[in-house]
């Protein structure tokens, strides 16, 4: 299986994501320019943090237009693995590829700190090795990641499952002060319908190691890996 | 990069005296540029016959303080530059360049960007980012931290507010766009500062020894490229003196400040490191202070060759820009890249696929001439060494100050013992120089690179170098008050404090830059604080065994009220060689007994607990001895590397009291107790928070105290055991009398939330 | 040649933390009296095209495309003459 890490002018996260897969799946990882029009070798789209075009006009506002992206959307509409991680999210969010927006941190300052986030939802292929209502030690730092979404949307996404990552505290309890954005319900990932396209603020590939702090960022790539492998098993099948 | 090249009262100055057509240079002029009769009547020796407008201009800037540093190049002779590992030294590049094995080379470098500050906190930061930024990258090298050293006036004065937040939003803007992580750093509030704010930034990256760029220009005929942004009218301001055809635009309200772009400086880091890979770039500079003059004529000089360039080429943004004008912009984001001769589509090709200019616009001569033309006519012809290595350098007349005598004068009589140390302690957790500072430290983002491993709050911070199992120790230390009261004996401090910082985490220090901030340096008083900090600075460099890579020097940082503390800044690097060897500095477990290693004589003088407490700054700073200060640390060192200890945390601001309690808190998930029956002599107040060198507060297991004590008197380091680490209290006596005693967790929130509380409640 | 001068706002309900702030810091100003303030961007294209009706649909265009996030935001626009 190969990943694909998507590089965009002014991505920051795109190595860190290249060496945390590499480390914990020992998988093939590689980068792709933004302006690649052939994805067909890859069975999983990382879109990386940073600020990609500096986050001008508003995150992810441009680099969404960048022609990779156009396959990166048929990939997911064919039911292909695509996670985006900070910027990576928000580009998802203003191609259509996933429901809301994002606005600036309630507080009006970027923000850098661990956070500890509820995994909602553990029946996707990014989240199938935690337990439901797991509590990840994860780091978040962003300026924009306060989610937004409408009732309607909210109400719909709710039914689907969609939510997959809520802002808690060390218990796992969801409170005001535990939110660090001000985001709607507490929300720090969600999913798409088909449950293949993933977006979260938290930065996995920030704790994949122990050196670092925390490793509850591996379950994620190790999920991925296993889902992966199981599509294939089926396939052959 | 960096400071602007005079007093901010000579610039407004200089405004008016330009806003005028002129056929002849006269001696108005030639002083509104910042240069005496003597250098223009050298300046005329030099060329034989007068120059033209642009290059008085170029001489200006050329043998202004900041790049020629005249002032200040005879006292800097001081420092010891050379060493075992050091490839590059002070003076030689852009920035320092340091041996870390395994084929690898650390580029680190500090600035500061003071005055522009001052006038616009957010970019005067934030383009001081992107200069330093650029100093590491220039060298070939992919900047892995930042690391940035902050004054400002009281919290209480709502204009040092204003600055702290702009700077602090600033340093962010640039730094996390650019995703090089903002590691650590200090910020310290003075009353000192309150009119002449303190910007100093260090950025530091790794680099492949055999990959090493310099910034020559070498090899006749090749190529010289430029690089990046579009070249307009920054910097420049009401002193932009255009030639005969003055337009409105040249005397436009221009900001005096440049305006940063992280994202294109993400850009040209990424097309510079892709173009040093295909080996045809021969030398390169980044074009910092007055861009295309500076690194057009430095490369020439180190690279003993002579360079043409044809203006006319440079890509601009404004209209109507004259040769002056092009010469002396400090538009940002822009490099000066030499490339072999016949290869240039290579670097074309591959600035073109980040989108950015890049132009050849001249070539490397034999002459030793900087030539600029403007098309076919010369605008500016200069020998090279004339604007560097024979640029005038002055011995500037110093004298003791006449405040020491009665500054030194400390009556302790006159300090009242308090009563209460409970109030003074939480008082003291409250300072804004000891409370947490993770209002400032989490808007930077410190983790982006994933090679943070000991995040901002410790002694230092520490980056991992990946497929290696070594980490660089990174520390920025200064104490202006140290050195207002004796500086020499700050001077001292000032490198002795980084190195035990760097010691702390497992580090051996290896070298430094440093950041050297004073007022104006024809005041022989100034001039004598700042001879003395580099003597005392110098000292303690040889006998610690770190020579000095490089740094910056800013004066004129004073106003009609006075100047700032002499505050010399200084950024330690330190070495670890294998990451399982990190140590960090607070508490383990219940049952660990604490010890002090090291001796010396506590006193107020110059301490915060006098400033804070008592709002004196008086006294003499703690004496250091810096044989037994080396001692120490590698006593330390050697406990750190045989993992007989678990946690070091040196003591300085705040003394004892403040150290033992970091050690308590600086682990939010454990936050763990003391209860320690000190047995000493002194006042108490002394004993709880004066101020002393070369100590460290160090735990272990039960198990290892007896072969840590054998090992001290081996080494002849003294050591003391104080306690032992409960469960929770924290409680400090002296001969069973209870001075301190908190409920940790109450202490813990004081401590954590002062700095954001503060800035809250003063703006509302 | 035509200027564009395009007025983009946060919808109502999403709401706006920098604005909230700015009303608080006129409130303890002293000034008396304000209601709400609200916080947007402001947007100038200059355009080459000497139509002002293709103007008006090229703008339309790029704001439903890139310039506006319909998610949060929505937008005004004046086109105006410049005149050499």
């Amino acid at each position: 299986m190969k990943f694909g890490v998507v590089v965009f002018p002014g991505s920051n996260c795109d190595y860190d994501c290249w060496w945390a897969i590499k480390k914990v799946t020992g998988e093939k990882v590689d980068f792709i320019w933004h302006k690649e029009e052939n994805i067909e070798e890859f069975d999983c789209i990382v879109l990386p943090g940073g600020f990609s075009y500096g986050d001008y006009l508003r995150a992810g506002a441009i680099a969404r237009f960048s022609p990779v992206m156009r396959k990166v959307k048929e990939f997911a509409q064919k039911g292909g693995l695509v996670i985006g991680i900070c910027n990576g999210f928000q580009i998802l969010l203003e191609a259509g590829l996933l429901p809301g927006a994002m606005r600036k941190n309630k507080n009006l300052l970027f923000i850098c700190k661990y956070t500890y986030i509820k995994v909602e939802n553990n029946l996707t292929p990014f989240t199938k090795l935690f337990k439901k209502g797991e509590v990840a030690k994860i780091p978040i730092a962003h300026f924009e990641g306060n989610y937004y979404v409408d009732e309607k949307t909210l109400s719909e996404m709710k039914k689907n499952n969609q939510i997959i990552f809520r802002y808690c505290n060390k218990e796992g309890k969801i409170t005001e002060d535990s939110n660090p954005n001000g985001s709607v319900e507490a929300i720090a990932g969600i999913c798409n319908k088909g449950k293949n396209v993933l977006g979260m603020m938290p930065h996995p590939e920030r704790c994949s190691e122990a050196i670092l702090g925390s490793e509850d960022g591996k379950l994620i790539w190790e999920s991925i890996k296993i889902s992966l492998a199981k599509e294939r098993a089926e396939r052959i099948k | 990069m960096g400071e602007h090249k005079d007093k901010p009262g000579k610039r407004a100055g200089r405004e008016d005296k330009m806003k005028k057509k002129l056929d002849k240079i006269d001696m108005e002029l030639v002083k509104a540029h910042g240069l005496t009769e003597e250098e223009y009547e050298k300046i005329k020796k030099i060329l034989k016959r007068e120059p033209n407008l642009t290059e008085l201009g170029i001489f200006s800037v050329m043998w202004s303080e900041h790049c020629s540093y005249k002032s200040s190049k005879p006292v800097l002779k001081k420092f010891p530059t050379k060493g075992e590992k050091i490839i590059v030294g002070a003076g030689e590049e852009n920035a320092g360049v340091v041996d870390i094995g395994d084929g690898l080379a650390c580029v680190f470098k500090m600035e500061s960007h003071n005055h522009p500050s001052a006038i616009e906190p957010f970019q005067g930061a934030a383009t001081g980012v992107g200069g330093i930024i650029r100093d590491i990258f220039t060298m070939g090298a992919r900047p892995v931290a930042l690391m940035d050293s902050l004054r400002f006036g009281p919290l209480e004065d709502p204009r040092s507010r204003y600055l702290l937040k702009g700077v602090v939003e600033g340093i962010a803007f640039y730094g996390n766009c650019i995703g090089i992580p903002t590691v650590g750093g200090e910020t310290f509030f003075d009353r000192s500062y309150k009119a002449n704010p303190l910007v100093n930034v260090l950025c530091l990256g790794i680099v492949k020894k055999d990959k090493i760029v310099k910034a020559r220009a070498e090899g006749e005929g090749n190529t010289v490229f430029y690089v990046g942004s579009s070249t307009g009218r920054d910097g420049l301001g009401g002193a932009s003196f255009a030639s005969r055809e003055l337009t409105d635009k040249s005397h436009e309200d221009r900001p005096s400040v440049q305006i940063g772009d992280p994202f294109m400086e993400k850009l040209l880091l990424e097309a510079t490191l892709e173009l040093v890979e295909t080996g045809i770039v021969v030398g390169m500079q980044d074009m910092g202070a007055a861009g295309l003059t500076s690194s057009s004529v430095e490369t020439a000089s180190r690279g003993g060759t002579g360079i043409e360039i044809d203006i006319s080429l440079v890509p601009r943004r404004e209209e109507g820009m004259t040769p002056y004008e092009v010469m002396l912009s400090e538009s940002q984001e822009r490099m000066l890249i030499i490339v072999k001769k016949g290869r240039e589509k290579e670097a074309e090709k591959i600035f073109k696929k980040w989108d950015l200019h890049a132009v050849p616009i001249g070539k490397v001569t034999g002459d030793g001439m900087l030539k600029v033309k403007e098309r076919n006519k010369v605008v500016a012809n200069i020998p090279v060494k004339a604007l560097t290595t024979d640029a005038p350098v002055y011995r500037r007349r110093y004298k003791k100050p006449e405040y020491l005598n009665e500054a030194n004068q400390l009556n302790l009589s006159g300090i009242p013992l308090p009563d209460d140390f409970n109030r003074i302690f939480d008082k003291m957790i409250s300072s804004p120089n000891i409370a947490n500072k993770s209002w400032i430290f989490e808007q930077y983002d410190h983790m982006v690179g994933t090679n943070t491993i000991l995040l901002p709050g410790s002694d230092s911070a520490v980056v991992r170098i990946k497929e290696t199992k070594k980490a660089i120790a990174l520390s920025c230390d200064g104490n202006g008050r140290y050195c207002y009261l004796d500086p020499y004996e700050g001077g001292k401090i000032a490198v002795a404090e980084a190195a035990r910082n760097v010691v702390c985490v497992g580090a051996k220090p290896c070298a430094i830059t440093n950041c050297l901030n004073f007022g104006t340096p024809t005041d022989p008083e100034i001039f004598w604080q700042f001879t003395k900090c580099v003597e005392g600075m110098a000292e303690a460099c040889r006998v610690l065994g770190t020579p000095v890579t490089g740094g910056n020097v800013s004066f004129y940082n004073e106003n009609p009220k006075g100047a700032i503390d002499p505050t010399p800044v200084v950024g330690m690097m330190g070495l670890i060689e294998d990451t399982d060897l990190i140590l960090t500095s607070w508490f383990k477990e219940k049952g660990d007994i604490i010890l002090l290693l090291g001796e010396g004589e506590k006193t107020l003088g110059g301490s915060e607990y006098l400033y804070h407490i008592h709002h004196l700054k008086k006294g003499k700073p703690p004496q250091i001895n810096l044989e037994k200060e080396k001692n120490v640390q590698d006593f330390c060192l050697e406990l750190i590397n045989e993992k007989l200890i678990k946690s070091a945390h040196d003591l300085s601001d705040g003394g004892l009291a403040i150290c033992i309690f970091e050690c308590c808190i600086l682990n939010e998930e454990k936050i763990l107790g003391v209860n320690i029956d000190l047995k000493e002599k002194e006042r108490e107040d002394i004993l709880l928070f004066g101020e002393v060198q070369s100590q460290i507060v160090i735990s272990c297991s039960p198990e290892n105290l007896s072969i840590i004590e054998k090992k001290a008197r081996e080494k002849n380091v003294p050591v003391k055991v104080l306690g032992e680490v409960i469960e929770k209290d924290f409680v400090i006596k002296n001969n069973n009398k209870t001075l301190i005693s908190r409920d940790l967790k109450k202490t813990y929130n004081i401590w954590k939330n002062a700095l954001s509380q503060k800035i809250q409640i003063l703006e509302e | 040649m035509f200027n564009a001068k395009i007025y983009i706002s946060l919808k109502e309900g999403v709401s706006d933390p920098q604005g909230v702030t700015i009303k608080h810091a006129l409130d303890s100003l002293g000034y008396k009296g304000v209601k709400k303030v609200k916080t947007g961007k402001y947007l100038q294209v200059e355009l080459e095209i000497n139509d002002k009706e293709r103007v008006k649909e090229e703008i339309e265009d790029m704001c439903k495309k890139i310039l506006v996030n319909p998610v949060i935001e929505n937008y005004t626009y004046k086109i105006e003459e410049i005149k050499e």
